[in-house]
């Protein structure tokens, strides 16, 4: 299943629900559309709920990196919120875990934004 | 299900499709020849980038060049080799993603993840093309080849 998408504010916080896989193609072109489309939109605090997210290939890590790296040059903040195990332990082993700042309670991810 | 020492080739166009096909390919392989959950799901994974490797930076979406993938059951291993019809990898310039500098990059991942999640990984680049060949153990050979010869 491709990537799906759908936006929810808390607290001044988008919380983007994400569901299906992030991969090269489609996947990773709606993840990159969706940030874009934020930032467009002067939204730059960004928490990527990735609990629905099963499987992400290199091209899906590369995506997040450029979300990450695209929100924090534009002066703001994009977190990640419930992992899965297997999205864990890619960014595990690929060192990319502690770039990120993850989250497991989405209540707690919401306040941990400036 | 590959019998022992049988064998499955695929010849594949240089779609994002065949991405697709490839990755799914392995994943009923490897689960038909007795691996674990998580040990499919490295080995359709591996498969998956090094068929994004043939059909982007290999054969550069040319609809001319082919792709071909083989299955391979032996005794104590699945053997799976991809090629495609590029220029050749150049080995040289592979990178580390692991290091400080390349963290952030983009790109430049998926040699790397195919190395983590196969025991073997050979890469032979040409000028008429690169193959890579996966090979994982099968774990606890003897009851896995018994299964595999019924």
């Amino acid at each position: 299943m491709n990537l799906k998408t759908s936006n929810r504010q808390v607290d001044g916080i988008t919380i983007v629900d994400c569901s299906g896989r992030i991969t090269l193609g489609e996947g990773s072109v709606v993840l990159r559309d969706s940030v874009k489309d934020l930032l467009t939109k002067g939204q730059k605090k960004i928490l990527l709920n990735l609990g629905d997210v099963n499987y992400i290939d290199s091209s899906g890590i590369g995506e997040l990196v450029s979300a990450y790296t695209t929100v924090k040059n534009q002066g703001g903040e994009l977190k990640l919120l419930n992992l899965t195990k297997k999205v864990h332990d890619l960014l595990q082993i690929t060192k990319l875990y502690t770039v990120f700042d993850v989250r497991d309670d989405e209540t707690t991810a919401v306040k941990s934004f400036r | 299900m590959l019998m022992s020492e049988d064998r499955r080739s695929y010849t594949l166009d240089s779609t994002l499709e065949t991405v697709d096909n490839a990755e799914q390919a392995a994943s009923e392989i490897a689960a038909a020849n007795g691996f674990g959950e998580d040990e499919v799901l490295q080995i359709a994974m591996a498969v998956r980038e090094a068929a994004v490797n043939a059909v982007l930076h290999g054969n550069a979406y040319d609809p001319d060049k082919k792709v071909r993938l083989d299955f391979e059951r032996t005794k104590g291993d699945l053997v799976i080799t991809i090629r495609d019809q590029g220029k050749g990898l150049d080995l040289g310039k592979i990178p580390d993603p692991l290091s400080p500098e390349n963290l952030l990059k983009t790109s430049g991942r998926g040699i790397f993840l195919i190395r983590s999640f196969m025991d073997v990984v050979e890469i032979h680049p040409s000028q008429t093309g690169t193959e890579i060949k996966l090979i994982k153990h099968v774990r606890g050979t003897p009851a896995a080849g018994k299964e595999a010869s019924q």
